[in-house]
């Protein structure tokens, strides 16, 4: 900025008025002064109403004991725990669901936004229906029509049993992998023969098994990096580039199937035990309509994001690396992607957000999220609303802000670097 | 090959041939599905997946449509005559529970024989925002009039609004026709006026209430006028303030219950717990939107500003409202908003969802009015200062008119979020449209167990208003961009 | 556009909605000085509290703000009926958005101290129960070993079915939901094995079923709820009011007063105690900050309580609950008025 014209005058009252640098100041002090007022008025305010209802302002509550009952939970817990464990374990739940919700709608809607482009007249057209029902219907009616499906169309878990007279009963799906139930959704489970138990990592419990793959992972990845380091300075002496593909496929597929091996992992899938499956994994329906509904709901919005983002690069940028001599791989990733993701990836971020600021619409389907735990069962069994209500917005607040830094920073590293 | 000349071969032709059909596989029908459908085999697939899915979709569908039922009076009946008319075990809708209850989704419990008010209401809105809103295009502006003013007048007759009231409403459309084909900027002023008039219509009570209110805003701003002839400017503006303050608080509701007295103007009162159904849902929604515009211009010219502590809090406000998911707001207009504010303060829960609604979208209005601001090309901004206007007049005279007008997409865009958001207000007990009037309606003894059918219903209504705006926004976008690239 | 105009909008709404401040405290000018009794209902449980098409509410419920409402105000109808759901509730009453908390909640030991509320009395005795399917085969609760309840989620039942639960070396698959309505769609489509709540909403629920005789509920009453109405904690006369309201609704059964002979006896009765409670004799109303014929207009309302409960849950509706523990003391039951004296 500009040295206030003021500058090395002395001051006088009337500048406050007329001179821009104080003018400034001084307009800034009123604000600050107004805005801390109010503040201080809503503050004020809260005590006076805590103290007439004799109510106190701490947050011990969340050690006592919850006393109720979560059914889906990502880390062990029983009513014995306390209100804090039950809100973590709402927290990871919110977590779960929303990572899931961002990988199903991406790829839902990468599919649906290159299928809209496509040359074929009716598929494009289908996308075209498919992107413009979720998005203009709220999100609040998908949830409830598609747990109505859930609850009134999908066969009872005994209907999958094949009579007597050996007619079968309910077909599963996915070569017999999956079985939709109106209770829940039976799917293959993950199970490890050889497992080591946890170890136990600056005094957290965590599983070895995890442990391990991370290691092999990070590893494979470090190598991966030194490879390309390396083929990058042979291409850029002998002008050739050695071909490397296929031992960055191997240095990440060899360590996690021989991991595998060692842990005797297996996927065993769920079959039908008296009335109710078993073998498998019983994902509850709260959240496998959640689920779904998030995914399709944010796939639609992601459809139309990247379908701009395509179209936003111009043809001529394909032409013109095409006339430079690069074959349609590179063009594609070293072209068009760049500039396509530079256009996508910030609304994207934003739709990801959306899904997990919206993935508190569980209170809909009864699924155990971070509103249901601290925000639900939590605040009215323990009449402990203001604690319970800032807690949870600041929890929700964190995991935006987190993740805008994270974009803001992509965002700086990727911009258009002009003037 | 030389051989062969014109001389040689016994025939040529001297006239063009007309040109032949191109062969069936090169034209019509056949040549679009080749080209569209079949150009290859992953095209091929595609379209079979395609063709599956549609097939799919529309066998199940489709017999549940085609058995729909619309005269019964309770879902058992409904199958029943599904059952006789198709035989036993064949689904269909029963939309006979629409038939009945239509004016439950529509209004909520407002009172049916004033429900041509907020019919009226709506006919007007549009009327309202025509100058603003549809001033691109005149044939889409009198389109957009004539359908709204044409369907709310029958709409009022058919609800049976007394013959008085459809003298008034249909002169009321007719006078404000003229006003916007003749004077146009005149009719800004009804905007201005709409929202007064829109509460005292939905809620009743007497009209001098509002009219007081609007007094207030007229005393504020003929002080400031005053102040800034005097030269005072600032000052001006705190005494308006506080003159608006002072004459609502203690002056208007006494002169206002004067005039009732003198000439008495009321209509019925409806309280806010009768909203519900798509009225409530609209209601919150266009209140939220249209109060949260003016908070939304100042967040994002506090965002714009150089003058760092401004900055930070509009920012601070901002990533805040945009940080935690709306049903949380919700949750704390229900449950907290009570401990902000004086002891004994207690105010209708629609009115502080709106308040909660309208913090929302503004902290969304300002981003979608920062993107106008910044797609301004500095040389306006630069313009308007070597001009040596204030930075208020640059505001208002320069930047925020260029600003807003390119902002519409966006704010359409807001609206049509805000509005689908409008279904949350069911968790915290208040009548939506989706849930909670649908399951008031379900749990009676005679609609017990029909889910598919309200939500068909409302799903469509939805469908229809929200496509329609975000058509009107992607038009708007496309004309804009025309004027300004 | 003018922009200038919407700021207009901002204060305008606000203020003609109107922003009611009253007296602290003092729940009854509030209600006399509003001239409505703001009651915090249930959103929609049938027999209970549930509007009708147009908007008309009814119910057990109901009645006890109609009682009230006609007591304070002398007009049964002067009442808006808040619809709460079971998150929402009690914050509605100490927030001071309704002066009266009719909603079939329990009165329990942490929502009557930590919770600050006071609890006004009795007005329906219950249990948790369980309703499962004919067809299941099970005929007690303890049979229930491994199965799939639905329940929901804010209430105590929450609470007393992980304690019994554990108590009884069981396990259960909870599945959350947040309305009965939600409820009775997931039993109804068999998400789930079994449902659980009040047994008066059990039966409620089970009337209102289609095929009512393929539902049983269980003999087992796993927790005592009694429903009280509430009000809020530190206005002893305004929880008074509320009190003396119901006993004088359950003392006009014992004492033989109906909605039919109300004006007869009030002039006639040599019963002393009737005297009293009907404003005959003595003023009573005036030690409630009430006039003399309060308990006279609260009967009228909707009856006594006996009436009441005929009327909207007894055996004659649809709902078909027995009286039960609900029946007066005089006749094997716990509904037991403190004397008029």
């Amino acid at each position: 900025m500009a040295p206030a014209p003021g500058a090395g005058q002395p001051f006088r009252l009337s500048m406050l008025i007329h001179d821009r640098h104080y003018r400034a100041l001084l307009i800034q002090a009123l604000v600050f002064i107004l805005v801390m007022s109010v503040a201080s008025w809503l503050v004020n305010n809260t005590v006076q109403n805590l103290a007439r209802m004799g109510k106190t302002f701490d947050f011990g509550f969340l050690t006592n004991r919850s006393g109720y009952d979560i059914p889906f939970s990502l880390i062990p817990y029983d009513s014995n725990s306390t209100h804090l464990r039950a809100a973590m374990v709402g927290l990871l739940n919110t977590l779960l669901v929303s990572a899931l919700g961002c990988l199903f709608a991406t790829i839902l809607g990468v599919f649906a936004g290159v299928l809209r482009l496509s040359r074929n007249w009716l598929v494009a057209r289908l996308m075209t229906v498919y992107v413009e029902i979720f998005r203009n219907v709220p999100l609040l009616l998908w949830i409830l029509v598609i747990l109505a499906l859930f609850t009134e169309v999908m066969p009872a878990p005994r209907d999958y049993r094949v009579a007597e007279d050996g007619t079968a009963g309910a077909e599963m799906i996915l070569f017999g992998g999956i079985a939709p139930t109106n209770r829940y959704t039976a799917v293959p489970a993950i199970v490890a023969e050889h497992d080591p138990g946890p170890v136990t990592v600056l005094g957290l419990q965590i599983d070895a098994m995890v442990v391990a793959f991370a290691l092999a992972l990070l590893a494979a990845w470090m190598i991966h990096l030194w490879l390309r380091a390396w083929a990058q300075e042979r291409q850029d002496s002998t002008g050739r580039r050695p071909t490397t593909w296929w031992i960055s496929v191997l240095l990440y597929l060899l360590p996690i199937l021989g991991l595998m091996q060692l842990f005797g992992i297996h996927l065993v899938a769920p079959e039908l035990r008296g009335f109710n499956f078993a073998g498998g994994m019983n994902l509850d329906n709260g959240f496998v309509v959640l689920l779904l509904a998030l995914s399709l709901y944010t796939g639609a919005f992601i459809a139309e994001i990247v379908r701009a983002g395509i179209l936003a690069v111009s043809r001529g940028q394909t032409e013109a690396a095409a006339a430079l001599g690069l074959r349609p791989r590179p063009i594609m990733a070293l072209v068009v992607l760049p500039q396509a993701l530079r256009v996508i990836i910030p609304p994207l971020i934003s739709q990801f957000l959306n899904l997990t600021k919206n993935s508190s619409l569980a209170i809909a389907v009864g699924y155990p999220d971070l509103r249901a735990t601290l925000g639900g069962t939590t605040l009215n069994q323990t009449g402990r609303e203001m604690e319970s209500m800032i807690l949870m917005m600041g929890i929700y607040l964190a995991i935006s802000l987190i993740v805008s830094a994270v974009m803001n920073l992509y965002n700086s590293r990727v911009r258009l670097k002009e003037r | 090959m030389s051989e062969v000349h014109a001389e040689t071969v016994p025939f040529v032709r001297d006239t063009m041939l007309p040109s032949a059909a191109p062969p069936a596989r090169q034209s019509g029908v056949v040549l679009w599905l080749r080209e569209n459908l079949f150009s290859g085999p992953l095209n091929i697939l595609l379209t079979l997946a395609g063709l599956a899915a549609v097939w799919g979709i529309v066998s199940h569908l489709w017999p549940w449509f085609a058995h729909a039922v619309w005269n019964a009076s309770s879902i058992g009946e409904c199958r029943q005559i599904i059952a006789e008319r198709h035989g036993e075990g064949t689904t269909g809708a029963c939309f006979a529970i629409i038939r009945e209850r239509w004016n439950q989704f529509i209004f909520g419990f407002y009172p049916a024989e004033h429900y041509w008010r907020p019919t009226a209401v709506f006919g007007l809105m549009m009327f309202a925002v025509a100058p603003i809103l549809f001033s691109e295009s005149r044939r889409l502006r009198w389109t957009v009039l004539a359908v709204s003013a044409v369907t709310s007048f029958a709409a009022c007759v058919a609800l049976g609004a007394p013959d008085r009231v459809l003298l008034a409403v249909g002169a009321g459309f007719v006078a404000l026709a003229a006003l916007i084909e003749y004077a146009p900027r005149r009719a800004l002023a009804f905007s201005v006026l709409y929202p007064f008039l829109a509460v005292w219509m939905l809620w009743g009570g007497s009209i001098w209430s509002p009219i007081a209110v609007l007094a207030g805003f007229a005393l504020a701003l003929v002080v400031w006028r005053l102040g800034a002839r005097l030269g005072v400017g600032l000052l001006g503006l705190a005494l308006g303030v506080a003159a608006a303050v002072w004459w609502w608080a203690a002056l208007g509701p006494r002169v206002a219950a004067d005039l009732q007295g003198l000439m008495p103007l009321a209509l019925v009162p409806v309280e806010s717990r009768s909203f519900g159904g798509f009225l409530l849902a609209l209601t919150i929604g266009v209140s939220g939107i249209v109060m949260s515009l003016p908070l939304g211009i100042i967040l994002a010219l506090a965002r714009q500003s150089n003058l760092p502590v401004v900055r930070t809090l509009a920012v601070m406000f901002i990533e805040f409202i945009r940080g935690v998911p709306l049903i949380t707001l919700l949750f704390v207009a229900s449950i907290l908003l009570n401990y902000f504010l004086p002891p004994g303060t207690n105010f209708d829960i629609i009115l502080r969802v709106i308040i909660m609604v309208t913090l929302f979208a503004a902290a969304y209005m300002a981003e979608v009015i920062r993107g106008g601001l910044a797609a301004l090309p500095r040389g306006q901004y630069e313009g308007a200062d070597s001009l040596g206007l204030t930075y208020w007049q640059a505001q208002r005279l320069i930047i925020l008119p260029q600003a807003l007008k390119i902002s519409i997409p966006g704010i359409v865009g807001t609206f049509i979020g805000v509005f689908k958001d409008t279904t949350l207000v069911t968790f915290v007990g208040l009548f939506d449209p989706l849930k909670q009037m649908a399951d008031t309606i379900r749990a009676t003894f005679a609609w017990k167990g029909a889910y598919w059918e309200p939500y068909v219903f409302t799903g469509a209504i939805f469908f229809i208003l929200c496509f329609a705006m975000s058509r009107y926004a992607m038009y708007l976008e496309r004309r804009l961009k025309t004027d300004h690239r | 556009m003018r922009y200038t105009a919407f700021l207009a909008t901002v204060a305008a709404s606000a203020l003609t909605a109107g922003v009611a401040l009253a007296a602290e405290g003092d729940t009854l000018a509030q209600v006399k000085q509003r001239g409505v009794l703001n009651c915090g209902v249930n959103t929609g449980l049938v027999g209970f509290a549930a509007p009708d098409a147009n908007g008309n509410w009814s119910g057990f419920d109901i009645a006890v703000c109609k009682a009230v409402a006609a007591a304070v105000l002398g007009d049964p109808s002067k009442v808006k009926y808040v619809p709460t759901t079971g998150q929402t509730r009690f914050t509605a009453l100490t927030s001071g958005e309704v002066d009266l908390l009719a909603r079939n909640s329990t009165w329990t030991f942490q929502r009557d101290t930590d919770l600050k509320m006071d609890f006004a009395g009795v007005n329906y005795y219950d249990g948790q129960g369980f309703m499962v399917r004919k067809d299941l085969g099970v005929s007690s609760a303890t049979e229930l070993d491994g199965a799939t309840i639905c329940i929901q989620t804010g209430t105590s039942t929450e609470l007393n079915l992980a304690d019994w639960f554990k108590a009884n070396n069981m396990t259960y698959q909870p599945v959350n939901i947040d309305s009965n309505a939600e409820g009775e769609q997931q039993y109804m489509a068999g998400a789930c094995d079994a449902y659980t709540t009040d047994a008066s909403g059990l039966a409620a629920t089970r009337a209102a079923f289609a095929d009512p005789d393929n539902h049983v509920i269980l003999p087992e009453i796993i927790s005592k709820e009694p429903l009280a109405p509430a009000t809020r904690h530190g206005d002893n006369n305004w929880t008074d009011i509320v009190r003396w309201t119901l006993y004088a609704l359950i003392s006009a059964e014992e004492y033989g007063v109906t909605s039919a002979n109300l004006d007869e006896l009030s002039r006639s009765s040599t019963n002393p105690d009737v005297q009293r409670m009907l404003g005959a004799t003595d003023d009573y109303g005036a030690m409630l900050g009430l006039d003399k014929e309060w308990a006279k207009r609260a009967i009228a309302a909707s009856g006594n309580y006996g009436e009441i409960f005929a009327a909207n849950i007894g055996e004659q509706t649809p709902i078909g609950l027995p009286r039960g523990l609900n029946a007066l003391w005089t006749q094997g039951g716990l509904m037991y008025a403190m004397p008029f004296r």
